[in-house]
């Protein structure tokens, strides 16, 4: 496998704190459990000295500057690896990551959002990035700070779900695969990884084929600790160990490369969460039609790339039901900037409400055909503002 | 999907402007200059570099290809630090020769942008100071590109610039091939010969605005058939 080969390649670079018993050439040490003998990655970590500085910018560390190479400004590494390092000053201001992506579970399963833009120090340098991932069937993520550590993450973390099913007969549930993603990056606590990811996965009831009739009649309710001795009781197969019945349904859970996770109904992610936010917190409840969802996340996403410079482009929006993900085709949100305009009734509105002299001491309400958009839920009517001066709410 | 630009930064003035006691240490990397370009079409591909080789307010040689041949239908384009260009294309060849002893078949193309990746983020900790684009034909014999970033993250695209020179070429790209930003217009697929034209139009423009570009253009031209190279001599100065 490409990555176990990567291994024996770093022996080409020898590594001076290279322990008596050989290849170590710093990979870290997890106490990862699934693999004994693989781990899920091997890093090249090099002497510290030389990573003072990078001329590489993603952007998200920087420190107190000393001048450095000509081209970019210098990153700090601190490296928060098991062995002993230097740690680096810390930022004076928090970093956020320039994206727009959003999660929340509904009673048709999990929808996900994301911008598609992909930004380098100011430069876009991909206009089309996916920032949804798919990892597998039922279990898709989204991905927020460097593209690189994300998609090798993801891509990792694809990779141990896969070897869970195979050797356990049965999908890792959301919480467990965010569980396992979060016990993984936790050796790089510390250091410039950096991934905000939400998993958003439907858990499906389902057990092994020939475990439910052997199992129906003794399984007691869905949380009962003692399931482990009735099981073993029941079954007349000796192999096929307790089944406890998992709770399924939709389920979202935020895994964060400084050590979070967190389980919740609605998540958005990036620098264009605050915009993201209040469109959703208006508009998202459990009951839900796909439709409804699928507008509420568009609007979302459209709303923050139209304040936030870091995101932009298209939106990607995919759904999680019980029968899998299925991704709704990326929309240019160039197109709706103009269809919003068309809807305000075109052009500057202000130089309107000037010519049809508008500021008399009542307020002189201008009304004019579709300028009203039908709002939110609550059927709430925007003015804009120019249109009066009474200051109606 | 990031970016930071912290208070005191000087950036490129800082030559010209005393910002107070400087401790200057040895860097690993240094930057060598120099753009490649890749654009696909339907049955063909086109890897280009221009070969200078620079080094602050040197040139360190004008004919430094950029472009690397990895298999018949693959090549490619490395810019950045030159000392990583040549390690990192000894270790993809390396890699190659592997899978075809072992799997008794040579890598698509998609197989070795996924490598690729895996590749950079092995170093991610002390990366490669190298801008990638390989292009080439797909398994079923479409043009194909895939762009990178130092650590790995990589996607396929129709065209692609990077180096020195590709926040002016991508622009102008993006207009021409993908007909971005411009209404009522007719998109054509692009031919061979269009995007040939294109490149050494590109190029030539390239070489007027980025002083580490320049010397002379060598172009890789992908085909079923094979790859054809082609040297275009640029403005040397």
């Amino acid at each position: 496998m490409a990555l176990q080969d990567l291994c024996q390649l770093q022996e080409v670079f020898p590594d001076p704190d290279c322990s008596p018993s050989g290849t170590r050439t710093g990979y870290y040490d997890g106490g990862f459990p699934a693999s004994s003998s693989s781990h899920p990655f091997n890093f090249f970590i090099p002497a510290a000295e030389f990573l003072q500085e990078s001329p590489l910018r993603f952007g998200q560390v920087s420190s107190a500057l000393t001048s450095q190479d000509h081209l970019l400004s210098s990153l700090s590494w601190p490296p928060g690896l098991p062995q002993d390092a230097p740690q680096s000053v810390p930022l004076p201001f928090p970093m956020s990551h320039g994206t727009t992506t959003l999660a929340f579970l509904f009673q048709g399963g999990v929808l996900a959002a994301a911008d598609t833009r992909s930004s380098c120090s100011g430069l876009v340098a991909c206009p089309s990035s996916q920032k949804v991932l798919p990892i597998h069937s039922h279990l898709v993520g989204t991905t927020s700070g460097t593209s690189a550590d994300c998609a090798l993450w993801k891509r990792i973390l694809a990779r141990e779900l896969r070897l869970y099913q195979l050797r356990h007969g049965r999908r890792l549930s959301t919480g467990g695969a965010a569980k396992l993603m979060s016990h993984m990056l936790h050796p790089f606590k510390g250091s410039e990884l950096c991934v905000a990811a939400t998993l958003c996965g439907w858990d499906g009831g389902e057990l092994d084929q020939n475990q439910e009739p052997t199992q129906g009649g003794a399984r007691t309710g869905p949380s009962d600790p003692d399931s482990l001795e009735k099981a073993s009781q029941s079954s007349t197969d000796a192999q096929k160990s307790f089944v406890r019945k998992r709770p399924s349904g939709p389920s979202l859970f935020y895994v964060c490369s400084d050590g979070t996770r967190l389980q919740g109904a609605l998540f958005s992610v990036g620098s264009g969460s605050p915009y993201a936010y209040s469109i959703l917190d208006q508009g998202v409840r459990w009951d839900l039609t796909l439709q409804e969802a699928t507008s509420i996340a568009r609007e979302a996403v459209y709303r923050a790339t139209h304040r936030d410079a870091w995101s932009g482009n298209c939106v990607d929006v995919f759904h999680v039901s019980s029968a899998g993900w299925r991704r709704r085709g990326r929309e240019d949100l160039r197109e709706e900037y103009y269809r919003e305009r068309d809807r305000q009734g075109g052009g500057d509105l202000r130089e309107e409400y000037y010519r049809q002299g508008g500021g008399g001491p009542e307020g002189g309400v201008v009304q004019r055909e579709g300028q009203t958009r039908g709002g939110g839920p609550e059927g709430g009517v925007l003015q804009r503002e120019g249109q009066t001066r009474g200051g109606r709410t | 999907m990031l970016s930071s630009q912290s208070y005191q930064d000087p950036g490129k003035m800082k030559d010209y402007h005393y910002s107070g006691p400087v401790e200057h240490r040895f860097s690993p990397y240094s930057f060598n200059g120099g753009t490649v370009l890749a654009v696909a079409g339907e049955d063909f591909a086109i890897v280009a570099s221009d070969t200078r080789l620079s080094e602050g307010y040197s040139i360190h040689s004008r004919d430094s290809p950029k472009c690397y041949k990895l298999t018949d239908t693959t090549v490619i384009g490395c810019s950045g630090f030159h000392g990583d260009c040549l390690t990192l294309t000894k270790i993809i060849d390396a890699r190659l020769k592997m899978y075809k002893h072992s799997n008794n078949k040579t890598m698509t193309s998609n197989a070795i942008a996924a490598m690729l990746s895996t590749i950079l983020y092995g170093r991610r900790f002390f990366p490669y100071y190298v801008y990638n684009i390989i292009g080439g034909l797909d398994e079923h014999g479409k043009g194909a590109v895939y762009s990178f970033d130092p650590v790995g993250s990589y996607q396929r695209d129709t065209y692609k610039a990077g180096g020195s020179a590709s926040a002016m070429l991508q622009p102008l790209l993006d207009n021409q091939i993908g007909f971005k930003n411009m209404e009522g217009v007719q998109q054509v697929p692009l031919t061979q010969e269009r995007a040939v034209q294109l490149v050494k139009d590109v190029f030539i423009s390239a070489a007027e605005r980025d002083v580490y570009t320049g010397d002379a253009l060598r172009l890789c031209i992908i085909t079923k058939e094979g790859i054809n190279e082609q040297t275009v001599p640029l403005r040397k100065d």
